[in-house]
């Protein structure tokens, strides 16, 4: 886990319940009930348990992903973080602030210059053309029609959309109308972005440009991300963190290597099966011991994903050093260890 | 189908023994043939009285809303009468240019040159005036309540029994206490025209913003909207095309109800002309005045649609800007005025210049009777020998030497009755005992006549049939609305409804079946049939009414046209809409698997566009519910002459009794229809 000091967004507790009145259930002290009979009580009560005990922390400038299938109660994490949908118990802290406790004004305010969040079907204006859909966070601020025009054309040209100021959301592709929404989500300059499975709608070739292009947003802006989908591979692709969630309860939080390395448990190790693991996998996290030995072999960072660690075999190659960036040899990698790696499968 | 209870059949045959014992030993026992009236409840009295006691404590409220009123509806009417034709019609052709490009610009022009040349401007625009000013109360009210009925659930349950009241109450029926609160007047019309052109406002209104996608809505709070910033930005535009197609109809219906009203009194409208020479029996005056309302109804028709297709500017057509349009607005007012000043015809359509030729298509109708009177004559007779009369009086009533050419006695009474019987049994010994049951009460139904049978028949069978086929919720509701209409005196004008509108549907269903059907296979039928089905739609009923009086003159059969001809549409549409739907991998399956042409269409089509056809008939018997009371000024009895008779003597008791026994039997055939639409879908 990330050092505490460094947390931008974090939830504690954090549960969300649909039923008549399921606020009855949660009157203890925060914390003071147990988890495994409020949830099985409820449940047999015939509430809707869309989320429960969640404790996410989200370092600032990272991307954290939340992971999960259809129902998982993902979607509802996103939504309780930003408020858009009420928790029933819990605490959303932003930057120390706990975000329960804001009135409505508060939330708006906040809404308005520290959160931005992009929608899976977009969520734009059908009758605002695509400028105007940009601005539109800006015109909800009172900001002057010059300006929010200005700073709108900006983001524009950021998500590569110049040109198409005037269409309207009809008229472009689904592709494009998610660039509004990312340029829209991004026009108020937002601290937190939140993405709620913002390429889920696309075509496959498509959404990988997106997400390509969603990296090179993030080394420029440096936003405190929350990202939520239901893709295992994207995730991997895009998070600094990943959380995967069933059935509303988060079973394993860690980095994409963490998690193909040591699934919590068989559900998390059923998504890691299909996922080519040497594009994954950090040289670090499987290395043996250094032996000692000196001599002329093939060196390669830490971080070195197994890709780029397998090419360095070709030849009489037997061993690899892993040297960190003090210059110390801090373990070495055999052809045998990474197969054991990448097949611990069929052990 | 029919929900599978075990226990049914059993119940049907008890009651089928039952109504048999009845009909045969209770045919002279009078309080079995007729509801006693010491059963009766005077209601309508009761509603008199509670009206007496409202009018007099509130007439002051509602006089001067009516005084209020009065002041826009006058200034509107004097500004567009004042208006010289050629500016009006000028302006009127930039704004379906505007809205619909160049065609919609050309039919609105014609379609008020005619109108001009015809000579009927100044009772056209006095018409069009008062709908004019109906639509922006009616939209405006249709808002308030539909964003009322979206925010809050228990305002909308509120709203939608509301709306289901004012889309089944016959308009008259609220007429009258209308009459009485805001007194006599063009403001009446007004106010009834609002009350029931706000309906299809409401609902469109809910119905849009409870489809704005809920990303949106939450893409307008992420983008840090307050509540009143995210409802007018975000929520009203993106339910606003819904919104519009709501402005479509509630126009439509403001022009109906406008021109109905002329009914209560002339106010140099053209209503009130159709319906004068309509009484004086002059058909080409009254067919030529006809024709201005329909001219209204097309031009708004395409004004208001075009405008509620074209929301988005898209690249092909996208129309002024608000500040050019008003300018061209402003100028053609202008150029177009000092133009009339100049060229006086331009202002007032000089009478040497109309065209009104009203002789010479009265001279044609007259030909065409003497030539086809003998026909139409015959038509309309063996319909009422034939159709018409054994549905009401039954056969024991209704076969005469005269007319049938034999007379009813007891063999052939005997022959008939085991024919049935012989039928209803092998239907049993078949396993088909829902058949069995019912040909002998279908037997009974024509033997003895919708009018011959007894109330306590009525009050079994129908209660059990609901049940069969809609549950408990459903047969409650049909019971009660039946022991309404005993109860409150109107059961047998009530009868007499039911029965004519029966007659008209089943018209429609096999007429209008065969035609969709014919339209479903052949593109050039379906080009053809369209634009008549949606002129016969968007027409103001009372339209109809003239070219159905000018061939059968008054009477029970004339209304049974007009209502045909308003009620067939729905179930041609449906009809061709179902069978064009049916998926053709469906239909390829069937010809794969080796079934013939017939094969195909009766097995396959027909049952796929089933469902489809059911809701046709279901908006056909609502349709011909509806164009009955309307039907009732060229001559039927039953409940829309109740409600006519009440609105002359301006009883509203009488008058609102009879309205929600109309109300009641649609609301009763649309649950029970609707129950069976469900049951054929699963």
């Amino acid at each position: 886990m990330p050092p505490a000091d460094n947390i931008k967004l974090s939830c504690e507790g954090l549960w969300k319940v649909y039923g008549d009145n399921p606020g009855q259930h949660f009157t203890g002290e925060f914390g003071s009930f147990d988890v495994g009979r409020t949830f099985q009580q409820l449940r047999d009560d015939g509430y809707i348990v869309a989320c429960g005990d969640v404790k996410i922390d989200i370092p600032a400038g990272s991307i954290f992903i939340i992971m999960g299938l259809s129902g998982s109660g993902k979607s509802t994490v996103l939504r309780c973080l930003s408020r858009l949908v009420e928790p029933t118990f819990g605490k959303v802290i932003l930057d120390g602030l706990d975000l329960l406790d804001q009135g409505p004004k508060e939330m708006i305010e906040i809404r308005r210059h520290k959160m931005g969040m992009v929608f899976q079907n977009f969520g734009l204006l059908p009758h605002l053309d695509v400028l105007k859909n940009v601005a539109f966070p800006l015109k909800a601020q009172g900001i002057s029609k010059n300006e929010r025009l200005g700073r709108a054309k900006e983001m524009i040209d950021l998500v590569g959309l110049e040109g198409r100021e005037t269409s309207y959301p009809h008229q472009l592709s689904g592709g494009q109308q998610q660039r509004v929404g990312i340029a829209r989500s991004l026009a108020a300059e937002p601290e937190v972005w939140f993405l709620d499975e913002p390429f889920s709608a696309l075509d496959p070739l498509i959404r990988t440009q997106m997400q390509d292009e969603f990296l090179r947003l993030q080394t420029q802006l440096h936003k405190t991300i929350v990202f939520v989908t239901h893709d295992f591979l994207e995730a991997l692709r895009l998070a600094d963190h990943i959380c995967i969630m069933k059935d509303g309860q988060v079973v394993q939080i860690g980095t994409p290597s963490e998690i193909v390395l040591a699934p919590a448990n068989d559900y998390v190790e059923k998504f890691t099966g299909e996922v080519p693991l040497w594009k994954i996998i950090e040289a670090h996290s499987i290395m043996d011991p250094p032996d000692g030995k000196v001599g002329d072999r093939p060196s390669v960072k830490p971080e070195a994903l197994l890709e780029e660690v397998m090419q360095l075999f070709e030849g009489d190659t037997e061993e690899v050093e892993i040297v960190n960036d003090a210059g110390e040899c801090c373990g070495v990698l055999t052809p045998v260890s990474i197969i054991r790696a990448l097949y611990r499968d069929e052990k | 189908m029919f929900s599978e209870k075990n226990y049914l059949p059993f119940i049907w045959g008890g009651l089928l023994l039952f109504s048999t014992i009845l009909m045969v030993f209770g045919n002279n026992t009078k309080w079995l043939l007729v509801f006693p009236e010491t059963l009766q409840i005077p209601i309508a009295d009761y509603l008199d009285a509670i009206m007496l006691v409202f009018v007099n404590l509130f007439r002051w409220l509602f006089r001067f809303i009516s005084f209020v009123l009065d002041w826009p509806m006058r200034g509107v009417q004097e500004l567009l009468s004042w208006l010289p034709w050629f500016t009006f019609a000028s302006l009127a052709t930039f704004i379906a240019w505007q809205g619909g490009g160049r065609n919609t610009a050309i039919l609105t022009l014609i379609l008020l040159l005619y109108i001009v040349i015809v000579g009927y401007w100044y009772e056209g625009i006095n018409s069009l005036s008062l709908v004019v000013i109906c639509i922006p109360l009616a939209v405006i009210i249709g808002f308030v309540l539909g964003v009322l009925g979206y925010r809050s659930p228990k305002a909308n349950a509120f709203l939608q029994v509301m709306l289901d009241f004012m889309q089944t109450i016959p308009a008259f029926a609220y007429l009258i206490p209308i009459l009485l609160l805001f007194g006599f007047g063009p403001v009446v019309g007004l106010i009834a025209s609002v009350i029931f052109a706000a309906p299809p406002m409401v609902r469109n209104t809910i119905l849009g913003l409870s489809r704005v996608p809920p990303e949106v809505r939450e893409s307008g709070t992420m983008s840090g909207c307050t509540p009143r910033q995210r409802f007018w930005w975000v929520e009203v535009p993106t339910a606003f095309p819904q919104m519009l197609v709501g402005v479509n109809q509630t126009t439509m219906a403001a022009l109906s109800m406008v021109i109905v009203a002329a009914i209560i009194g002339g106010f140099e409208d053209i209503g009130w002309e159709v319906l004068g020479r309509l009484r004086k029996a002059q058909f080409g005056q009254s067919v030529l005045a006809g024709m201005v309302i329909v001219c209204l109804a097309i031009i708004l028709d395409r004004i208001t649609l075009a405008y509620a297709k074209r929301q988005l500017p898209t690249e092909s057509h996208s129309g002024f800007r608000l500040k050019q349009f008003l300018m061209w607005f402003v100028g053609i007012a202008l150029v177009t005025y000092i133009l009339s000043l100049i060229i006086d015809p331009l202002r007032i359509w000089p009478e040497y210049l109309e065209f009104y030729p009203a002789d010479g298509m009265n001279e044609l109708v007259r030909i065409i009777i003497t030539n086809y009177g003998e026909f139409l004559e015959g038509v309309k007779n063996n319909m009422q020998y034939f159709i018409l009369l054994p549905v009401k009086l039954g056969f024991t009533r209704s076969i005469y030497p005269i007319t049938w050419g034999f007379e009813l006695t007891p063999t052939i009474i005997g022959l008939y009755w085991t024919i049935i019987i012989a039928g209803s049994i092998l239907a049993f010994v078949k396993k088909n005992w829902k058949l069995g049951v019912a040909i002998p009460f279908l037997a009974g139904l024509l033997y003895f006549g919708i009018t011959g049978i007894s109330w306590v028949v009525y009050l079994t069978v129908l209660p059990l049939f609901a049940y069969s086929i809609g549950g408990i919720r459903v047969a409650i509701f049909v019971t009660g609305s039946l022991l309404f209409l005993m109860v409150a005196g109107i059961w047998v004008p009530a009868l007499i409804s039911i029965y004519l509108c029966s007659v008209a549907v089943a018209i429609c269903l096999i007429l209008g079946g065969l035609i969709g059907m014919w339209a479903s296979t052949s593109d050039r039928v379906s080009a053809i049939v369209r634009p008549i089905n949606d002129t016969l739609q968007t027409l103001p009923q009372f339209v109809l009414l003239i070219p159905a009086v000018m061939f059968f003159r008054i009477g029970e059969f004339t209304a049974l046209m007009a209502i045909v001809a308003y009620a067939i549409v729905p179930m041609i549409r449906y009809t061709e809409q179902g069978l064009r739907n049916v998926s053709p991998t469906a239909v390829e399956a069937g010809i794969t698997s080796g079934c013939t042409p017939s094969q195909i269409f009766w097995q396959i089509k027909l049952k796929l566009a089933l469902p489809q056809i059911l809701v046709g008939v279901n908006q056909t018997t609502l349709f011909g519910l509806n164009m009955l009371v309307i039907a009732a000024l060229v001559g039927t009895t039953g409940l829309g002459q109740q409600i006519y008779l009440a609105l002359s003597k301006v009883d509203a008791g009488a008058g609102i009794v009879a309205g929600i026994g109309m109300a009641l039997i649609a609301m009763s055939a649309d649950r029970m229809m609707q129950a069976y639409i469900k049951a054929t879908k699963k």
